[in-house]
């Protein structure tokens, strides 16, 4: 079994609402050294696979096909041994 | 004339686009399960609003790879109408039949209201029984509704006429002020390059009778039937 744990954000030239009101938060807070947040999703898939280049294939195809928007999207991922 | 609504889980303007059409403008119309998956025989397409697939992942993600999906593709491709009202609009874009994307709103507020809007081009299959620049006033009800485009598609999409509707104020101006969830140019409504694919955040079912207060969205209705008949 392998786990892809797989990072989806928006590019760096989409705006991010909630990760402004995040920031906006986080300065209330006091942290007022924080320059900037963006906020992406962490999708976990778990796949019945032991080779590793072949999993790499499948979830590069996962994130173009499915988990990312191409348009405002980037992504990036880690597999492992679970 | 046979006019389609596709239902997918999470719908919940398909009712609202069913009535307009078989009640108000008197026409025949068909719900399309999303899982269908035979060859569309209709005149029009409808992509009601909602939160199809519960809007997991992304708004209209999920949407976009259902079974009905590639058969709306091969309709629209074949020059069949396709009109997608919010949720719908999203759906096109996550399926490519229209350009860019809808992301959550700038002031992060899920905005339900009365909007002006104003019709920018009104030579599409869509909008040809409203006068160019008219005013007009529709309800708006979404989260994601902040449209972002690259700038190179924005131009293609500037010179080929495929901005149909901007968010303005009553007196039709288009600016910061008068821009509801941060859209780029106010963007409230686009068609693909060949006219045939409509998608707009407002709702026209939602104000197509004097009894919900505003008629006008019903010439979008119209403008349909008008632009089928003289084919």
């Amino acid at each position: 079994m392998l786990k892809a744990e797989i990072f989806v954000y928006l590019k760096k030239s989409i705006s991010d609402p909630p990760g402004i009101a995040v920031l906006n938060s986080l300065k209330s807070l006091g942290f007022e050294n924080v320059e900037k947040v963006r906020m992406g999703k962490y999708i976990v898939v778990y796949l019945n696979e032991n080779d590793i280049e072949k999993a790499k294939e499948e979830v590069k195809l996962m994130c173009e096909k499915l988990l990312c928007n191409p348009v405002m999207e980037e992504y990036k991922f880690n597999i492992s041994e679970e | 004339m046979k006019f389609g609504v596709v239902v997918f889980p999470g719908s919940n303007c398909d009712s609202d686009c069913y009535h307009v059409i078989k009640d108000v403008i008197n026409e025949h119309v068909e719900y399309i399960w999303h899982d269908y998956n035979e060859k569309l025989d209709f005149d029009c397409i409808i992509l009601p609003g909602g939160f199809s697939y519960g809007d997991y992942l992304r708004a209209g993600a999920i949407a976009r790879f259902s079974k009905v999906m590639p058969r709306i593709e091969e309709f629209a491709q074949n020059g069949g109408l396709v009109i997608g009202i919010c949720n719908g609009f999203q759906i096109l874009t996550e399926s490519h039949l229209l350009p860019g994307a809808l992301i959550r709103n700038k002031n992060l507020k899920f905005i339900c209201s009365d909007q002006y809007v104003k019709v920018v081009n009104n030579k599409t299959p869509f909008t040809n029984l409203y006068k160019e620049n008219e005013v007009i006033n529709l309800p708006i009800a979404h989260g994601e509704g902040n449209y972002v485009v690259d700038e190179a598609t924005l131009q293609e999409m500037i010179e080929n006429e495929q901005i149909v509707l901007q968010y303005c104020d009553k007196n039709g101006n288009v600016n910061e002020d008068t821009n509801p969830n941060g859209s780029i140019l106010n963007i409230a409504g686009i068609c693909n390059k060949e006219k045939n694919v409509f998608g707009l955040m407002p709702h026209p079912e939602r104000s197509s009778e004097k009894l919900l207060g505003c008629e006008d969205g019903k010439r979008v209705f119209l403008s349909i039937i008008n632009y089928l008949r003289s084919r």
